[in-house]
């Protein structure tokens, strides 16, 4: 019977040494220990999402790399394109160009063809009058002798006469 | 680890048969061997630490025990002294006005004669003096002193722990952490949830005193061996701080419900608040209760145990009792962890009802 019967000193006892042990150890061990835990898990939650984080920026940084490559592509192409089509341009250019000039050389070319033509057949014209006149006067100046001697005379004439 | 429990737990088993040895040459005097009376005084509260007896070479017995001081009150006079001056009950303590007499480490205040009053009530003898108001600095109240010495040692190398080395716990920090993240996320977190971190220090010291005077009573010898928890006094005062928390931190909605019930017809609302009022009381009831007769049955069975070599008087039913012993020492373990998980398990619950925010 004794053993469910509760003794006073050892309420009062129980009650002081349990009050004094949870101010210390709240003051001194419970407080800071919930802290320190706290604080640890928290900065392993900060650190996994500072990772996630990092990963999601990653995702995005390399998205946005592709992006840009995309798009230097396209721009490399279309500079390409456009340096062909200038190409072509300059190319067909040209080569109007060269045909007009072709066309003005030719053009000049025949007409100093022509004025050289012209000029040489005035000269030979000129030559055959002056020629004509020579064989005239040489015939008219000899007499003639016999028309045998006529006929040499005049090829003979004429063999000197160089066309030239 | 387990190895040092493992051989601590021999160890104890050992020596726990080797100090009640003693108590089997008190058994050769008398013819039969008072297996209740040894079990009852290993239970109960003393006022002195005994460790061991022997006989000295003249035959004469030496009972080496540690004195405790007496701190008593009777007749409007305070009296302190050591447990030691009533010689282990045999001399009556003359302090002026008041005689003391210690029987059955009960302190009572002695009559005109100078001796005890003894009446038959039902067949028992019934000692009719006066008690003193008793607070002195018994057994359990100096393992309980030791014990807090122990866990405030622990837990303030730990919190130093902490502070030098914040990230992965090393040593002894190691070794609680678990404990309190078991505490703290296991018990306290599910129930009080947001409130968590006021509750949690009462909670963790609540927790942490029930282990260790725990494990402290499975050690046969000083500084352990203290049935404190299996103490009716101890277990009803930690059940009274949990009634407090509980009640003082109720808050309107947990009133309401115990005095006044809503949503249900008036005329059972009475009827409920008389059933809540007294489940307030049932619990810190039933929490006693159940601390105290675990652990008390624990020591009962593992003193009944021993008490088997000195009722058989032969040393030859020691391997079989040794066997039990470790046996039971082993389970004790288990239910001093267990005991002190309920307890805290059960007062997180009912500080998490009473302090509950209405969900609906």
């Amino acid at each position: 019977m004794d053993l469910i019967m509760p003794g006073v000193g050892l309420i009062f006892w129980t009650s002081i040494i349990f009050i004094i042990l949870l101010l210390i150890l709240g003051k001194v061990a419970w407080k800071p220990i919930n802290k320190m835990i706290n604080n640890r898990n928290q900065s392993i939650e900060d650190a996994l999402n500072m990772a996630e984080k990092a990963r999601e920026e990653m995702k995005q940084l390399k998205a946005g790399n592709e992006q840009i490559m995309i798009e230097a592509r396209i721009e490399r192409d279309n500079i390409l394109k456009e340096a062909r089509e200038l190409k072509e341009q300059i190319v067909a250019e040209a080569k109007q160009e060269a045909g007009k000039e072709v066309e003005k050389l030719k053009k000049n070319a025949s007409m100093e063809i022509a004025a050289q033509k012209a000029a040489a057949v005035e000269e030979i014209r000129n030559q055959v009058l002056d020629l004509s006149i020579l064989v005239a006067e040489k015939v008219i100046r000899r007499e003639v002798k016999d028309k045998k001697d006529n006929q040499v005379l005049v090829d003979d004439i004429l063999k000197d006469v160089k066309f030239n | 680890m387990r190895r040092v429990l493992f051989i601590s737990v021999i160890f104890a088993s050992l020596l726990s048969i080797q100090a009640f040895a003693s108590d089997a040459k008190q058994a050769d005097a008398d013819e039969a061997f008072d297996i209740k009376g040894m079990i009852m005084h290993h239970l109960k509260d003393s006022h002195e630490w005994h460790i061991l007896d022997y006989k000295k070479s003249d035959g004469s017995e030496k009972i080496v025990s540690i004195p405790l001081p007496i701190i008593v009150y009777a007749n409007g006079k305070l009296d302190v002294f050591m447990s030691s001056k009533f010689e282990h009950g045999n001399k009556v303590v003359d302090r002026g006005t008041n005689k003391y007499i210690l029987h059955h480490d009960k302190i009572y205040l002695a009559d005109e004669n100078g001796g005890l009053t003894t009446e038959i009530q039902d067949g028992e003898e019934k000692i009719m003096n006066a008690t003193p108001l008793d607070i002195s600095i018994t057994k359990n109240v100096c393992a309980m002193i030791i014990v807090s010495i122990v866990i405030l040692w622990i837990f303030i190398s730990v919190a130093k722990a902490y502070e030098k080395r914040p990230g992965r716990p090393k040593g002894l920090q190691a070794l609680m952490e678990p404990l309190i993240l078991f505490v703290k996320n296991d018990i306290v977190y599910p129930n009080l949830g947001k409130k968590t971190d006021k509750f949690l220090p009462f909670l963790l010291t609540v927790f942490f005193f029930i282990l260790f005077n725990n494990l402290f009573g499975i050690i046969p010898f000083f500084p352990g061996g203290a049935n404190v928890t299996g103490n009716i006094a101890v277990t009803m005062t930690l059940a009274t701080f949990t009634f407090l928390m509980i009640n003082l931190n109720g808050n309107k909605h947990y009133w309401q419900h115990n005095l006044w019930m809503p949503g249900v017809p008036v005329f059972v609302r009475p009827i409920l608040t008389v059933v809540e009022i007294m489940g307030m009381f049932v619990k810190p009831v039933a929490l006693t209760i159940r601390l105290f007769a675990n652990i008390t049955a624990g020591h009962i069975i593992i003193l009944s145990l021993v008490g088997l070599i000195f009722v058989f008087k032969s040393l030859a039913i020691a391997p079989v009792t040794f066997l039990f012993v470790l046996f039971m020492d082993v389970l004790e373990l288990l239910v001093a962890f267990l005991q002190a998980y309920v307890f805290t398990m059960l007062s997180a619950l009912f500080i998490g009802i009473a302090v509950a925010e209405p969900e609906h």
